[in-house]
């Protein structure tokens, strides 16, 4: 396996105030990794970050390409997808307006009937609901839809904040399922956020945690989940 | 009876040019919410572009179609020159930037084609329409070039993939540029699409107001009543708002004693007043189903 995305010596500002403090840290090709921390620790701020949605310093590679002075949506182009935190949902839309805009810089156009499809197969509540506004739906139906068109984009890195937050311990059980199918099946990486490390540790294949905008630790899941800081400060027990 | 039939006709025609207004001003609005004060000065820059065009011999159709290409490309213009460097500027930088249009694009056609009145000639012809005294040819022709343009609209908005990513710009820009969507350049071609609707309204009511540079004057004014009246939000309102504030106006004209033609254009404002202060959102501003 080899290194997919590059992040080093990344810094990140709101304003005046210095968000990270020179992270550094890689994901395999194929891999799901987690970033693991508390609030404020700097995770969103991290994949923001990539897609340059905010200002920051450092390199970020992906496949061997500079990100750092490419606009946002020239990064989502590459294939990088990014389900932000509250999802971005178009809520005044149709779900199935939502899932086109996921292909909308796709140029095969040709096959994005094919994957509407694909995706009501991985969520067939979407399927019940394809022409309602997306505003409508539950928070945890809105995750999936948000999940649904990241992968419209066909991506090579899918980027997931906080996909647990908010929703019912039994939808975010589900919803991880299918994201480790995605990855398994679908070949596509994911870089994921999370603050329910339990959760994330048993997903992921490898973890890193985040301290006040550093990397303090990193390793393969079972590592981490197994190291007796991370377990009394994160999984509580 | 027939007095009112006629005047509900003809408020439907001017009814028409109302909503083609409102619908740039509110397509202008979607995109980087503020009103364009200057999107009646781009509409008459337009007509006085097809009257040019016209007086060098290029027959009526082919220079209403020269026209609409060049407002699009105009529209996009100024959009790239003036503010799109203005995109993160406070509202009163945007208010003068639109002020500075007005003055600009009103005095450019002034100095190139002088302040006197000129006619512009209709498509239509004025007779009768279909043999009968309520509506003349041109008014018909008014409401008949409107709703083609409305039915295209629609067309392109809900079934076009370029249609989808500019709504989608439109409502959620940071989601939008995370699905790969360019939202500058949506801007930039709401812009061309307000000015070339611009032109049309232009074009369509000059044959009535005949063309001089200050002819949109009031005519953007009734558009921005048709588009508060609508919902800033809605391009479905603004049209709506522009046919009833166009029947609401001559209906006032004809029918409430001292108002006549002079005092028409005071019902605009009086009518934005009322609607801002009773429903802010229009009848049809944005009502987003949300979850509780």
């Amino acid at each position: 396996m080899t290194a997919m995305l590059h992040v080093k010596d990344l810094r990140a500002y709101y304003g005046q105030v210095q968000a990270l403090h020179g992270l550094e840290f890689e994901l395999q090709e194929g891999s799901l990794t987690t970033l693991l921390g508390a609030n404020g620790a700097g995770k969103t701020t991290t994949l923001r970050s990539i897609c340059n949605m905010i200002r920051s310093t450092g390199s970020i590679e992906f496949e061997g390409k500079k990100l750092d002075n490419k606009s946002t949506e020239s990064i989502v182009r590459l294939g990088i997808a990014h389900v932000p935190q509250g999802r971005g949902t178009f809520t005044t839309m149709t779900v199935e307006e939502n899932l086109q805009l996921g292909a909308i810089s796709r140029k095969d156009t040709k096959t994005i009937g094919d994957d509407i499809e694909r995706m009501y197969a991985h969520f067939p509540v979407l399927k019940q609901r394809h022409t309602q506004q997306a505003g409508t739906l539950s928070g945890g139906e809105q995750q999936m839809l948000a999940v649904a068109r990241a992968l419209m984009l066909r991506p090579r890195l899918m980027l997931l904040d906080e996909p647990s937050f908010g929703l019912a311990p039994l939808i975010v059980r589900d919803l991880f399922k299918i994201l480790g199918k995605i990855n398994r099946e679908d070949k596509v990486s994911i870089l994921v956020v999370e603050q329910n490390a339990q959760l994330a540790l048993e997903l992921a294949d490898k973890a890193y945690v985040i301290e006040t905008g550093r990397i303090v630790m990193s390793g393969t899941a079972d590592e981490i989940a197994n190291n007796e800081d991370v377990r009394k400060s994160y999984l509580g027990y | 009876m027939e007095l009112f039939t006629n005047q509900v006709l003809a408020g439907i025609a001017t009814g028409a040019i109302y909503a083609c207004m409102a619908l740039a001003v509110v397509m202008i609005y979607q995109a980087i919410d503020h009103l364009n004060f200057a999107q009646g000065e781009m509409a008459m820059f337009s007509t006085f572009i097809a009257w040019q065009l016209m007086q060098w011999g290029i027959p009526y159709w082919g220079a209403f179609a020269l026209t609409l290409i060049f407002s699009f490309v105009g529209g996009i213009v100024i959009e790239r020159a003036l503010f799109k460097p203005l995109a993160k500027a406070p509202v009163l930088t945007h208010v003068a930037g639109f002020i500075a249009l007005f003055a600009i694009i009103n005095s450019v056609a002034g100095l190139t084609w002088d302040f006197t009145i000129k006619q512009f000639p209709s498509p239509f012809g004025s007779s009768p329409f279909l043999g009968s005294q309520l509506i003349s040819t041109h008014q018909a022709g008014m409401i008949g070039v409107t709703l083609i343009l409305l039915v295209l609209l629609f067309i392109f908005f809900r079934y076009t993939r370029v249609g989808l990513a500019m709504r989608a710009a439109a409502t959620l820009p940071e989601s939008a540029r995370l699905v790969g969507i360019n939202t500058s350049w949506m801007i930039a071609l709401g812009w061309g699409m307000a000015a070339a609707i611009g032109s049309i309204a232009g074009m369509l009511i000059a044959p009535v107001v005949f063309l001089e540079p200050n002819m949109m004057g009031g005519v953007l004014i009734y558009g921005f009543a048709a588009a508060v009246v609508g919902g800033l939000t809605s391009p479905l309102g603004a049209v709506i708002g522009g046919f009833l504030v166009g029947v609401f106006e001559n209906l006032v004209g004809t029918y409430i004693p001292g108002v006549g033609n002079e005092l028409k254009l005071p019902i605009a404002l009086a009518l934005i007043i009322t609607v801002l202060v009773v429903k802010p959102n229009g009848l049809f501003g944005r009502t987003i189903v949300k979850r509780v």
